[in-house]
């Protein structure tokens, strides 16, 4: 076992990890961090995507110990709590989901992206977010998505948004889950 | 009543189906407050992982577990043989045909295995690390059986047995002859009296559903009951199935399909793991887990397509088409699973599709092969039906020197004709296939690409421009459950809805249909908005946990709004017609004077005398002045049986760029006006188009499932299964026309498989549209560079993907392969 240091979607964590173990599993099963989710074994698909230190990485790529002292951000502390990031919110406004299951990791992956090229034509979304992996959508809605949180970030000062400006109905919808 | 007196109100509210409601279902998706079966953590779970066979046929002599069974963390080590007592067989609800030969299916092999990736032991330990490392120390011993692999070979003279104890590799032999059946002339006649007669032999090659979530099950017991939550699509069938297979009565028994990431076909099962699943928590009494990996998945859940198609069109000279004849082998892999023998059966009916023939006949035999077993995939049957007619007109036009266009226009169903019934029996109820391909072709801007076409063909442009179309329709919203019964399926195909008024006059819809991605809470929300005249934000649609929606037949074949939502339509009128007698009362009226609009019973003639249905429920709670001898309760609940299929319809036209130098072929622009009958929510309908468009434009470009010589599957990650990026599809230019489906009362058609199921044709039809003044006939999917390349310069379809020898084998290459690229060793077309 390996001590980490690790902050979290801006909680500090000390554990204990196997050397072996991947950073999205040690979030997943240490952390709790379920929001990001792991799609294939081979870092084809993306949807494990967080960010390490401001940059987007498939976190089935990395090692948690190489994580130790660094700085950790998922899909759940992308944005504070009762509010969206501009990427969260025009993925629901464009219909840039279905299942749901890739969109974690596209939305992380669109970020960075994002940070890097703020006016990103439809082929350079189509080539930034190659690394992902959707089965649902056909993407076209995911890129319609990415240049319209694109739009907003470039006119918005603050970058986030009130989860009350967009439309949603947040309920638990399955009985027998919590 | 203060509460819903406060209640704001509008005097006409704004009708919700048609409306581009952003989807309900997104907020806890974006924000990764999911709960995908994986997350679930139960107090003493345990964990398990599966010991795979690494051969594609071989008698067990003998498996050793003793050094896992003392590894650290593993709890137990279970074989075929400590279950074969209980573990029954795999389901198999679809004996096409009354011989149809049924080999068995265990969930854990016990004496033989059938296919690479086959299970055959089960490591139970207290973490999923622990249980994978234990993998690698069960020591099974194989002896070698022959691998069938082949379909032709498998049916051909003296071929060696998939399962040695069957008499051939044919599972059943399927007919429907129009001829026998009535609805057309005799085949062989038409055939024999025919001028022209085309004749080709097509490739529908395996493909893999590759959903994003791979399966995940939680088994939890709780004295003799148990809870499975389950990456499924089909939690009531699960249900039932587990009960008749496992023997743990079904009242016992509670699944929960939680989120569920994708489906399309492939987790409409019952699998083996969700068996194996049940039977370990039922044997240690704890609660289990099991998740896959990425491989697993795409080695072990089933497969799509898969068929060798034979077809020969008849017509006469003017182009008018006489007869179509179809001789298909389907390749069922292994095992029979939950519908593989119905899925080539549900396109016995498509082939023929918009087109008006004389005569018409369908053969079919189920295949077994040594390879994973195949089932549903996004149309199941009929992208392979679809595939066939459109490829054949194509085929049928150049034959006659007819544009492709003239030739469908002069056959298909005019408009004014509908309903009509066509040779193969099935009676499409409504539709336009003249104005959809008129929008179609403006939407590509069809003109201006064939004078493209013209002048890159004239100057020898080393890109050579095509257009392909794909005039398609299909059957959807499965299913009568008579016209299943008389197909010889298990069950049947109606759908059940609940309607929940609760006290303060917010509203709860149970739906039987189980959704994973297509947002049946948006949508099912807007229909009972409509239909109740409460606020959208007002209902919730609970789903897809069988103690929650007990009656349900799930989500498959484009059926959940066509068929569940036509229930939950139909429970609300209940609730209006029960909730009319309350109103009747309270306002002191009759029920034939009360108009009910926006949520308000009012008497007519009275103004000011009204009372809303929120009202009305909380009356109904409190019960305390209510009609004499009505019960206290307006819920209702409702199940819809169609009686029909119905039709959706539309053109698909791809124009496609093809670089004869390199064998790279480009989308150059794809447009596509589907008919799906009544929209309820566009933003939804055009996501489902874009998604089916992915899907079947990646099987005519990217997707194989490739075994090699020895039966292993060479295309068992992501870097081998090319499941296409965003920078590998185009941008889709999509419109629809609508003419409402007469079959049930919402008007819609179905929209989950369209894309899926129209597209494949078109992409191909359009290389070769760019290539046939060159000389190419026909090129297999999908159309690889190398392939492409092939056609073009050695001539023939391009050929086959790494059969021989192989260099595929594990990354190995063998004596016969090394250093030479043929047609049969090559590996072409990877990224």
């Amino acid at each position: 076992m390996t001590q980490i240091n690790v902050r979290v979607d801006g909680v500090t964590y000390t554990d204990d990890v196997e050397p072996r173990t991947l950073l999205v599993h040690y979030l997943r099963e240490q952390l709790g961090k379920v929001g990001t989710v792991i799609g294939c074994d081979t870092s084809n698909c993306g949807a494990c995507t967080v960010h390490l230190d401001g940059s987007a990485v498939k976190s089935c790529t990395v090692l948690a110990v190489q994580a130790d002292g660094g700085e950790v951000t998922t899909i759940e502390g992308l944005a504070p709590q009762g509010s969206l990031h501009p990427v969260q919110k025009a993925f629901h406004e464009m219909h840039g989901l279905q299942c749901g299951y890739c969109t974690p990791g596209m939305i992380m992956a669109s970020v960075d992206l994002l940070k890097e090229n703020p006016d990103p034509s439809d082929t350079e979304v189509r080539e930034g977010i190659e690394g992902n992996l959707c089965r649902c959508t056909g993407y076209q809605n995911i890129v319609r998505a990415v240049q319209q949180a694109a739009g907003e970030m470039r006119g918005a000062t603050n970058g986030h948004v009130s989860a009350a400006d967009v439309d949603i109905a947040a309920a638990p919808h399955v009985v027998g889950q919590s | 009543m203060t509460a819903v007196e406060d209640r704001p109100t509008t005097e006409a509210p704004e009708r919700e189906v048609g409306k581009a409601r952003r989807r309900k279902e997104d907020a806890r998706l974006i924000t990764g407050r999911t709960t995908w079966t994986d997350n679930m953590v139960l107090p003493g779970m345990l964990h398990l992982a599966v010991v795979r066979s690494p051969v594609a046929h071989a008698k067990i002599s003998s498996i050793d577990t003793s050094v896992a069974q003392e590894a650290p963390g593993v709890v137990a080590v279970l074989t075929g043989r400590d279950v074969a007592d209980e573990q029954g067989s795999i389901p198999c609800a679809w004996p096409v045909t009354p011989d149809m030969v049924n080999p068995g299916h265990p969930s854990i092999a016990v004496d033989e295995v059938n296919h690479v990736g086959e299970a055959v032991a089960v490591i139970v330990a207290r973490s999923k690390a622990a249980a994978q490392d234990a993998v690698e120390l069960v020591d099974v011993d194989y002896d070698l059986l022959p691998a069938v692999l082949d379909m032709e070979e498998a049916t051909g003279q003296d071929p060696d047995l998939c399962h040695d104890h069957l008499e051939s590799n044919r599972s059943f032999h399927f007919v429907f002859d129009g001829g026998e059946a009535g609805t057309g002339a005799d085949t062989d006649q038409v055939f024999a009296d025919a001028e022209v007669v085309v004749s080709r032999r097509f490739v529908q090659q395996r493909l893999i559903p590759a959903f994003m979530e791979p399966r995940s099950v939680v088994v939890q017991p709780q004295g003799d009951n148990y809870t499975m939550w389950s990456s499924t699509q089909v939690p009531h069938i699960l249900r039932i199935m587990l009960a008749m297979v496992t023997g743990v009565p079904e009242h016992k028994l509670r699944v929960v399909a939680p989120d569920v990431g994708g489906g399309f076909g492939g987790k409409l099962q019952v699998t083996p793991e969700e068996v194996i699943s049940l039977l370990v928590a039922r044997r240690l009494g704890k609660p289990v887990k099991w998740t896959e990996t990425r491989s697993e998945s795409l080695m072990t859940a089933h497969h799509g397509r898969d068929q060798i198609q034979y077809i020969d069109i008849a017509s006469d000279r003017e182009g008018n088409v006489k007869g179509l004849r179809c001789r298909i082998l389907a390749d069922m892999g292994a095992y029979l699973r939950l519908v593989s023998p119905g899925v080539p059966v549900l396109g016995a009916f498509m082939f023929n599709g918009i087109y008006k023939f004389d005569a018409y006949r369908f053969e079919c035999d189920g295949v077994f092969t040594n390879k994973t077993p195949t089932d549903a995939y996004r149309g199941a049957g009929r992208p392979e039906a679809t595939f066939a007619i459109e490829r054949i007109m194509d085929e049928l036009a150049v034959e006659l020197g007819m544009d492709p266009l003239e030739l469908r226009r002069k056959n298909w169903i005019k408009a004014e004709e509908f309903p009509f019934t066509t040779v193969a029996g099935m009676t499409y109820d409504s539709g336009d296939y003249e104005t959809a391909t008129q929008q179609a072709l403006e939407l590509l801007g069809y003109d201006e690409l064939r004078a493209e076409q013209q002048r890159r063909r004239e100057s020898n442009d080393p890109v050579q421009l095509g257009i392909g179309f794909s005039t398609f329709t299909e059957m959807c919203g499965l299913a009568p459950s008579r016209v299943l019964g008389s197909l010889s399926y298990g069950a049947g195909g109606w759908e059940h809805a609940a309607i929940r008024m609760l006290p303060t006059g917010k509203v709860e819809v149970v739906t039987g249909s189980t959704p994973h991605g297509q947002g049946h809470e948006t949508a099912w929300s807007q229909l009972v908005a409509d239909r109740l005249g409460v606020p959208f934000e007002d209902v919730e649609v609970l789903h897809g946990d069988t103690s929650v929606a007990p009656r349900g037949l799930d989500t498959y074949g484009s059926r959940s709004l066509v068929v569940g939502g036509a229930a939950v339509v139909n429970a609300a009128e209940k609730v209006v017609a029960k909730a009319r007698r309350v109103a009747a009362h309270l306002l002191e009226a009759s029920e034939d004077d009360l108009d009910y609009t926006g949520g308000k019973f009012s008497v007519r003639g009275t103004p000011g005398s009204e009372v809303s249905i929120q009202e009305i429920a909380l009356a109904t709670f409190a019960a305390h002045n209510f009609p004499e001898g009505v019960e206290p309760s307006i819920d209702a609940d409702a199940t819809f049986d169609p009686e029909n299929f119905s039709f959706p319809h539309g053109t698909h036209v791809c124009a496609m760029e093809v670089d004869t130098e390199t064998g790279m072929v480009k989308i150059r622009k794809y447009a596509c006006v589907d008919d799906v009958g009544t929209i309820v929510n566009p933003l939804i309908v055009e996501g489902q188009v874009h998604g089916g468009l992915a899907q079947g434009i990646a099987q005519a470009l990217f997707e194989e499932a490739v075994y090699d010589a020895d039966g292993n599957l060479t295309t068992g990650t992501f870097v081998d299964y090319l499941v296409p990026s965003a920078a590998d599809l185009p941008h889709f230019d999509t419109g629809n026309t609508v003419h409402e489906a007469p079959g049930n009362p919402i008007g819609a058609k179905g929209v989950g498989e369209a894309g899926c199921i129209a597209s494949t044709p078109a992409v191909v039809n359009a290389a070769l549209d760019a290539v046939r003044h060159l000389g190419v006939r026909d090129i297999r999917m999908p159309l690889t560079p190398e392939r492409v390349w092939r056609a073009l310069h050695d001539g023939g379809d391009g050929g086959d993907r790494a059969t021989a020898g192989t260099n595929a084998y594990g990354g190995a290459q063998t004596e016969t392969t090394a250093g030479v690229s043929t047609p049969q060793s090559a590996l072409g077309g990877d990224r």
